[in-house]
């Protein structure tokens, strides 16, 4: 699939934020005052940054509010609906932190749709049969690990950093040796995508002698030479470094190379995320799998 | 909505033989042409005269070769447009609801000013069947020309699918699957027509006719065949003596 910036700066963003915003609304990263206010805004920019992001991909962001229709059936609706719904209750719940009458209910309620929208979000990928790299219950849960590890991270709780760091850790190579079967365990083949046969199918000739929005969009490769080497920097500062750097007591500066680090590492992991994931329509154009 | 109908009336769709089709591509003109002068959006080219030409189309034909160890490899040419599927997951994963399916005959269509060129439909659908429009930004798609299957501006014999209309080898049928008795349920019975990548789970409405068994190849061609007389393997007469007299000439091959 073609790795557009926009979504990967979008899914690793927010993911981040609303991991931040989980734990500031459910209490257990306890902050007042003006510290409590400022961890609250910078998990609202992060994740709202990250939802801008991901409206400079639409062809026609102007109708935007649309997407909030169709809740019953799609993910990226619900997703939109979550992200709203948690961003408000979140900003609510910044004001009431920065008053010192934080409102515990309403904390609760922004970090349970915080979770919610990480969900969503790995859920829109999640859901696509067409891509059977993503079509794994290891996407939303390598997702809500990476959001929540994340963002404890950066919320400076490094007793639960820790251990979701390296449960992420474990998902995301877990995540690599299933994705990496995936397309040849499943069942669409380039047989069953013309039925033709018996006998061996070869693409003989594309419809058309240059590109198209299909070839571009999802039969797109890029950076497979490099993956190994992707792979290995993005566990190396996505989980490795900030954990080393967790095992020690952590200064300022410490922290923030952790998280610059972890960030920097997931962005490997998120490009990778796309740039290796196959779409069974390659198969129409002869994409061996 | 995206809530995907229980239910349609009719199942209008199309039959594609594989068996007739010769590959001339005149039911992609014909598309291109009716859908980018009528219904909707027209579907853009981008830099149609220059070294990089990328184009919005709604049908494309790509050609397979199939080999058996029996029989010579064998040519099929495969027209792919959309499938105007039950269960079309394409139209599930809309946030906006432009994407649809019409109750009353099943097609599936997108509502262009609801659209907001996400392309997460375009992913959804297994067949590549969607293509976002470069200059609109809207998603495009088959309409099984609904504007000229109901349109009585034109003349009756008119009144099916841009693409079924113009196929010089009548390859493409256009009905409503619905009707067990309508032509393309009868060519779908008798010929074994098949759904395209069943476990999708798709449904698709469209059927393909596989390309029938060709004759094979017997061994004995003719049985004349042996009593004819081989090529003579070394020239002789006047052309073996210009053959030898040439050979000695300098600047031959030898």
């Amino acid at each position: 699939m073609h790795p557009a910036k926009s979504i990967i700066a979008f899914t690793t963003l927010s993911g981040l934020g609303f991991g931040l915003l989980f734990w500031l609304g459910s209490g257990l990263a306890d902050f007042t005052g003006w510290v409590g206010f400022t961890f609250h805004v910078i998990g609202l920019g992060l994740a709202s940054a990250g939802l801008l992001a991901s409206t400079l991909h639409l062809g026609h962001p102007e109708r935007a509010l649309r997407a909030f229709t169709q809740w019953r059936t799609s993910w990226l609706s619900r997703e939109g609906l979550a992200a709203v719904g948690a961003l408000t209750a979140m900003g609510l719940h910044t004001l009431t932190v920065l008053n010192g009458t934080p409102i515990t209910a309403l904390g609760f309620l922004g970090a349970a749709l915080s979770f919610a929208t990480v969900f969503t979000t790995s859920m829109i990928y999640a859901q696509l049969k067409t891509v059977p790299r993503w079509h794994t219950w290891a996407t939303p849960a390598l997702f809500m690990a990476l959001s929540l590890g994340g963002g404890a991270l950066l919320a400076a709780q490094t007793q639960i950093a820790a251990p979701l760091l390296a449960a992420a850790a474990a998902l995301q190579l877990l995540w690599w040796m299933k994705g990496d079967q995936a397309f040849r365990q499943s069942a669409t083949t380039l047989a069953t995508a013309t039925r033709l046969g018996p006998g061996q199918v070869r693409a003989f000739e594309p419809p058309h002698t240059g590109t198209n929005y299909l070839m571009q969009e999802m039969v797109y490769r890029v950076g497979r030479r490099h993956a190994r080497r992707l792979r290995i920097l993005a566990l190396a500062l996505g989980y490795g470094l900030p954990l080393a750097l967790l095992m020690l007591p952590m200064g300022h500066m410490a922290a923030l190379v952790a998280v610059l680090s972890h960030l920097l590492g997931i962005l490997a992991s998120r490009w990778l995320f796309f740039a290796e994931a196959e779409h069974v329509v390659g198969l129409y154009y002869g994409r061996p799998q | 909505m995206t809530q995907l109908p229980a239910k349609t009336e009719r199942k209008l769709g199309l039959v594609i033989d594989l068996d007739t089709c010769v590959g001339c591509h005149a039911c992609v003109v014909s598309c291109k042409g009716w859908n980018t002068e009528n219904y909707g959006a027209p579907l853009a080219d981008t830099d149609a005269y220059g070294g990089n030409p990328v184009g919005t189309f709604l049908n494309r034909v790509h050609s397979y070769e199939v080999t058996t160890p029996e029989a010579p490899p064998r040519l099929v040419h495969f027209p792919k447009s959309c499938l105007h599927c039950e269960d079309a997951p394409c139209v599930t994963v809309c946030p906006t609801g432009a994407s649809y399916k019409r109750v009353e005959d099943g097609i599936v269509l997108v509502n262009e000013s609801a659209c907001i060129g996400c392309g997460l439909c375009a992913w959804a659908c297994p067949y590549g069947a969607r293509e976002l429009d470069a200059v609109e930004k809207v998603m495009k798609k088959c309409t099984l020309c609904v504007d000229r299957i109901y349109n009585e501006n034109l003349p009756e014999e008119d009144r099916t699918p841009a693409c079924v209309r113009t196929c010089p080898a009548g390859a493409r049928h256009f009905g409503d699957f619905a009707d067990p008795d309508s032509n393309v349920s009868r060519l779908t019975a008798e010929r074994g027509g098949v759904d395209l990548m069943p476990e999708q789970g798709t449904k698709p409405t469209n059927k393909y006719l596989p390309p029938r068994p060709r004759d094979a190849l017997r061994e004995e061609v003719d049985v004349l065949a042996p009593f004819l007389a081989p090529v003579a393997e070394t020239p002789t007469g006047f052309l073996g003596w210009l053959d030898r007299t040439l050979s000695k000439l300098p600047g031959g091959p030898n």
